[in-house]
């Protein structure tokens, strides 16, 4: 794992991938740190990281494309495959580099609050509470990121699918006003979920037969259950949703310095499932 | 060593490898030989643990490469078709890395790396990055990354593909020397290279094993249908008449070369050496004998003979019907075949 760790990291300097992610990271916090902190006086930094999250959307694609695309397409996995190494390590150790690539812009974030201690008031707890959930929150988006780069041979469609999928993630919030909140339209909206559920579970297994009872068991239990108690259902697919709001957790602690700890294992979790998810993703592909 | 048992490898519909069984004995060169498409590098592939199997399993030294990989990894050493080559790393650190990744500890490693750069001659280029390496270069890199640590067991696909004439010969000098204490598996589609290198032949052909036996037993299998080619100044009518006398003849095929003598081939039954007797035949009747010589099956027929027996079994059949009129032009047709087998 260390050995798989090391190359990584190398390689993200040798390509400069890594550089210029770390660079258009501290430029973008810069120029709003100038704006917010320096000119407007605004005391808060984790103001200034709410503004540089954007960037993160752009910026964690392109660091996380060539992970596991690239090793495909010029065959290296071979390499790392047949060494008596096990897949859960190789996986870490490419996230583990990318994630210390991260914690780089993260530690030089550090100072900042510091120089607006030297200016005045500066509120330090929550500011090094949003940094640190910052980077959890990057943690994710790798892990989202690595996940989607293990699916596809190319760079290219790995970046912009992760692209995707964190805009989708971070305008969460809003598309969530969307959603229907009747108690039919939670109904739908649940069995259609389902649904693509079991299409990746078909995908992932190959057995018809399996997801063919999940999706009619839960079909069926769904419309029981609408049927008995429908006012179960109002809402039920908003609340549901929600939860799915990632980038809230980080918000919560930047605009309104709330620490939500359940949020910081949320962030955990997702963590964990995901990078679980492409060592199952990697693992299919040798049977495909 | 090593025994697959069973392996079955489907893409969809498509069948690559089909119900394989085989073991590997200790301390020999193994060769896998096949036409492009047999399923060797498949076979490879799931051998080395790159690939799982649809069915069957595969045991290396006793250890499932399934379920026990890592045990069963480390005693492998795998030079994929393609080398699996860092571009942005100079050969050095690219096979420093390798050895890290294959556990060799720290202290052996700096000696490990320098023995097989010192193998695969790699000293002039080892501060090199391997992007701008050329393809002989690249491959043996890759050559010295599979024999890094020396594993028991290394398993070469196509190794001397790329290389010039001289680099291939130093190429199969260096696996005969593996092979002291090392058991080689490797692939090819050159003939010459396999029958020179490999203590034994495992003939694959869409994905099954059709022959597997030393190179010799193998031309020896085929040595049914011996055949002794001659060219004469007399006529076809004349060759025939003369060879009728001849004990053990089976069969003769005659036909008038550009240069206005008559060449034959003839089959020779019960593995008798009928060279004397037909000298003696052609020389009563005053008749100049110009060539007179045993051709032997090589492992090029052989192979041919296996690996396009569906394919050319349909075409020879309706071939036959036609050429039985004319067993010149299937003369012609045949040796046209060689020739092509002997490009290969």
């Amino acid at each position: 794992m260390l050995a798989i760790y090391k190359r990584e990291l190398k390689s993200y300097f040798y390509s400069m991938i890594g550089c210029v992610f770390i660079a258009v990271l501290l430029g973008f916090a810069g120029i709003y740190f100038l704006a917010y902190n320096l000119n407007g006086g605004y005391p808060y930094f984790s103001y200034t990281l709410s503004g540089t999250l954007i960037v993160l959307l752009i910026a964690i694609p392109v660091l996380t494309m060539r992970s596991f695309a690239e090793e495909r397409r010029s065959k290296t996995d071979q390499l790392l495959l047949t060494a008596p190494v096990s897949l859960t390590k190789v996986v870490l150790g490419k996230y583990f580099a990318m994630v210390t690539v991260l914690a780089i812009p993260n530690l030089i974030f550090c100072l900042y609050p510091l120089i607006i201690k030297m200016q005045g008031t500066a509120y330090l707890m929550v500011d090094y509470m949003s940094i640190f959930t910052f980077f959890l929150l990057g943690c994710v988006f790798i892990a989202i990121g690595m996940f989607i780069s293990a699916m596809t041979e190319s760079q290219i469609i790995a970046s912009i699918s992760t692209f995707g999928v964190l805009l989708v993630l971070y305008l969460w919030s809003g598309i969530l006003t969307l959603f229907p909140s009747t108690a039919i339209g939670s109904l739908i909206g649940l069995i259609i979920v389902l649904t693509i559920v079991v299409f990746y579970i078909f995908h992932m297994t190959d057995n018809w037969l399996i997801s063919a009872v999940i999706e009619v068991a839960g079909i069926a239990a769904c419309v029981v259950t609408y049927f008995v108690k429908s006012s179960l259902f109002e809402n039920l697919l908003t609340k549901w949703f929600s939860k799915l709001a990632v980038t809230d957790v980080f918000s919560g602690i930047a605009s309104n310095s709330i620490v939500d700890v359940s949020g910081i294992i949320f962030y955990l979790s997702l963590i964990v499932l995901f990078v679980f998810l492409t060592v199952q993703m990697i693992q299919k592909r040798r049977w495909s | 060593m090593i025994e697959v048992k069973n392996l079955v490898k489907k893409y969809g519909n498509h069948i690559a490898v089909d119900h394989l069984n085989f073991t590997i004995e200790e301390g020999k060169i193994y060769g896998f030989l096949g036409p492009n498409g047999a399923g060797k590098s498949t076979t490879m592939n799931i051998m080395t643990g790159y690939l799982g199997a649809t069915e069957g399993e595969v045991l290396i030294n006793g250890h499932n490469i399934l379920k026990d990989p890592e045990e069963a990894k480390k005693c492998i050493g795998y030079l994929p078709e393609i080398p699996p080559l860092y571009t942005d790393m100079t050969v050095l650190e690219y096979l420093d890395f390798a050895a890290e990744l294959k556990k060799i500890k720290k202290k052996e490693r700096e000696e490990a790396v320098e023995q097989v750069v010192k193998l695969a001659k790699l000293y002039d280029v080892q501060e090199r990055l391997i992007k701008n390496l050329s393809k002989g270069y690249r491959q043996r890199v890759g050559l010295a990354q599979a024999i890094l640590g020396f594993p028991e067991i290394i398993i070469l696909d196509e190794p001397t593909v790329g290389l010039d004439p001289k680099q291939i010969i130093e190429i199969r000098e260096l696996i005969r020397t593996l092979a002291k204490n090392h058991t080689v598996i490797l692939s090819s589609h050159i003939l010459a290279e396999v029958q020179e290198v490999c203590d034994y032949v495992m003939i694959i052909s869409k994905g099954k094993l059709v022959a597997s036996d030393t190179p010799v037993n193998l031309e020896q299998l085929m040595a049914g249908s011996e055949t002794v080619e001659i060219t004469t100044r007399a006529t076809q009518t004349e060759v025939r008449d003369i060879l009728r006398p001849v004990a053990n003849v089976e069969k003769i095929t005659t036909q008038v070369n550009k240069d206005n003598t008559t060449g034959a081939v003839i089959e020779v039954k019960n593995h008798a050496d009928i060279r004397e007797s037909v000298f003696m035949a052609f020389a009563e009747k005053k008749k100049p004998l110009l060539l007179l010589k045993n051709t032997k099956v090589s492992l090029e027929d052989v192979f041919l003979e296996l690996t396009q027996n569906d394919a050319e079994a349909e075409k020879l059949e309706t071939d036959e019907l036609e050429a039985e009129e004319s067993d010149a032009v299937k003369q012609e047709m045949e040796e046209g075949e060689n020739e092509d087998a002997g490009n290969l």
